[in-house]
């Protein structure tokens, strides 16, 4: 590593430790914007050496990558930005702060992975889907998949991971040569009815999709989930244990099985470290206070919305939406959720833009009470299960009430 | 289609539902049933024949390929036409806006659009996101427009469209004026669920179609309190 990178990476973990240590944050940002500051290639040259997996889309890319960073930990350490700090400056925090490691499973934000495959020249990359998700800022859907094409078409060498349910994600990776498909389903149809490459409309029946107008399909996936398993490329079912909710988190581990794949680890070596994780960041978290056992969900687009509802017990639910700058101004999304599964349930709301879901619950016939802080709605519901599902800045100033819990 | 009830078609959101457009069929169906008026509500995708007998139309935003898509369907399907023709309501955000116009651009290319409204939509050279409000045409006689913007295009009324909103804040059609009205046709930048912060509007479509010069009051108290909130955010920008 040249001296000026060195130096970059020092000035970069005491900026995060002094972060931390002041109570200001996970560190996981400023660290690196120090460190790029001092030396533009130091993600570049942190990476190299290291077999780098990056794991993108619109959803599950923190979780995905914490169950990926756990299964690739069979073969030793690995460098990963746990804190779901997802541009650059968040990837070099993670590799300076761990110092050499073999491996690096890192999460990366659409916009900036043909960067971030530039600077990192991984291994594998793993995609997700695309969705429609904060779109006052955002590139469309479109736009963002012929962007990842022409990257991976740059790098013919990377191993894809696919997820062959979403017709925007076959076509960004239909570039690749070296491409490994994974089903776990697409739950959110509504930005894939035309197709990328021809624009006729797409066509679905039974989990398979093709265009009606070009060659592209459905492709045959070498990773399914099936029940409450996976099954590998060979045929095997492997019975997936995880203490995370939900059938998309069966998903997510179907896919950081096939990525770990690629660095050599069997499912059967992984999946005991995948049924050790808990929560992500907060995420799928649970805290007791005051006789209520609070478990936080994040859900961030109409998409995540969705999966949210299917995760969430039939317990008080509290709503909270903001609308600053990571969570996107644009708050016209809430009309792409159905809200209707919270009907036989005490609904509460709060957050900056709770107005704009209070009409929309209306127009839902979803009766819900409006509340201006977070000990409000604590002390409105009985003891028990609390279910608390947020948009991004809303669920970190809920984490902040709860002591920045992990 | 029965004739009984108050039809409402929402155009093509297999193309053109990208910010949430579903809410404005809801808020109207809602609105409407609120006040007795039986309601049906048809979701008319591009491969299907655009019915011509419904009394509101709605048609949402989008990205270029299935805007320019929907235009070149909707020329070639005719349906609209007749339905407009025979005094139809009409509500057209975003890129359903534009196309109502006689010719917008997508991906570069200019294309021809359905001509029912006198506009023609371009490209400006920055892009118009954020919050939007303006005072509309007093003939409507409408409290004031808020709602979001998002969208690259530019567009220039003619002598047959009135704008329907003068911009407080905002960029709207050219920084001056926002959306446009002729007869029962609506337009506006206003995006995705604008029906959500302007009921008043949902109102006005209900008694261009019912023909009721006044409805029962319904209870706003929320989307009273969201309109005041968004129109003093519009302020503080």
């Amino acid at each position: 590593m040249p001296l000026i990178a060195k130096v970059a990476t020092t000035a970069s973990k005491t900026a995060a430790a002094l972060s931390r240590a002041a109570g200001r944050g996970d560190g996981s940002v400023i660290g690196g914007w120090i460190g790029l500051k001092i030396d533009p290639d130091l993600l570049a040259h942190l990476s190299s050496g290291r077999a780098v997996a990056l794991v993108s889309g619109t959803n599950g890319k923190t979780t995905t990558t914490r169950l990926t960073a756990a299964a690739v930990g069979v073969l030793g350490r690995v460098a990963t930005n746990s804190f779901g700090a997802n541009m650059p400056t968040g990837h070099t925090s993670a590799l300076a702060k761990e110092g050499h490691t073999p491996f690096a499973v890192l999460e990366v934000d659409e916009h900036y992975l043909p960067q971030v495959i530039e600077a990192t020249r991984p291994k594998v990359v793993a995609l997700l889907n695309l969705s429609r998700d904060q779109l006052d800022r955002a590139k469309e859907v479109a736009m963002m998949a012929q962007l990842w094409k022409v990257a991976l078409a740059n790098h013919p060498s990377i191993k894809v991971v696919a997820n062959a349910d979403d017709p925007m994600v076959v076509w960004a990776a239909s570039s690749s040569p070296q491409t490994t498909w994974f089903s776990a389903g697409q739950r959110w149809l509504d930005d894939s009815f035309v197709c990328p490459e021809s624009g006729h409309p797409i066509e679905r029946q039974n989990g398979d999709w093709w265009c009606t107008g070009c060659p592209l399909r459905r492709p045959r996936p070498g990773w399914q989930v099936e029940d409450e398993g996976v099954i590998d490329p060979r045929g095997d079912w492997h019975l997936v244990k995880l203490q995370l909710p939900g059938k998309v988190n069966i998903g997510n581990a179907a896919t950081a099985l096939a990525v770990a794949a690629e660095f050599g680890v069997r499912p059967i070596e992984a999946l005991p470290r995948l049924a050790r994780v808990t929560s992500i960041a907060g995420r799928y978290a649970q805290v007791d206070r005051d006789g209520r056992n609070i478990r936080l969900l994040l859900a961030k687009n109409p998409a995540s919305w969705l999966e949210a509802f299917d995760m969430a017990e039939q317990a008080p639910t509290l709503l909270s939406i903001n609308a600053r700058d990571p969570d996107g101004f644009d708050t016209s999304w809430l009309y792409d959720v159905d809200f209707s599964p919270l009907r036989n349930r005490p609904v509460l709301i709060t957050g900056d833009r709770a107005y704009d879901l209070a009409v929309r619950l209306q127009v839902n016939q979803v009766p819900f009470r409006h509340v201006q802080r977070f000990d409000e709605a604590l002390a409105a519901v009985p003891p028990g299960r609390l279910e608390v599902i947020a948009n991004y800045t809303a669920f970190q100033d809920i984490r902040a009430e709860l002591d920045r819990v992990n | 289609m029965s004739t009984e009830s108050l039809r409402i078609v929402w155009i093509y959101p297999d193309l053109l539902s990208t910010y949430g457009d579903r809410g404005n069929l809801l808020i109207l169906a809602h609105r409407a049933a609120a006040r007795g008026i039986p309601v049906e509500t048809y979701e008319v995708r591009s491969d299907q024949q655009m019915p011509t007998t419904a009394d509101i139309y709605l048609i949402g935003g989008g990205e270029d390929g299935p805007q320019a898509l929907a235009a070149q369907r909707l020329i070639t399907d005719g349906g609209l036409h007749r339905a407009v023709n025979q005094g139809a309501a009409v509500l057209a955000i975003c890129a359903g806006y534009q196309l109502f116009g006689h010719s917008f651009f997508a991906k570069g290319a200019k294309c021809q659009g359905l001509g029912l409204l006198d506009i023609t939509s371009d490209r400006g050279v920055t892009r118009a996101v954020g919050e939007i409000r303006g005072d509309i045409d007093p003939r409507l006689g409408l409290p004031p427009l808020t709602g979001f913007e998002n969208h690259g295009g530019r567009t220039h009324l003619g002598a047959h469209a009135a704008p329907l909103a003068r911009v407080t804040a905002g960029i709207g059609n050219d920084g001056q004026t926002e959306g446009a009205w002729a007869g029962k046709i609506l337009g506006t930048y206003s995006h995705g669920p604008a029906l959500a912060r302007n009921p008043a509007i949902a109102d006005l479509l209900l008694r261009w179609s019912t023909g009721a010069d006044r409805l029962a009051p319904l209870d706003d108290t929320w989307a009273d309190r969201l309109r005041q909130e968004r129109l003093e955010a519009a302020s503080a920008v």
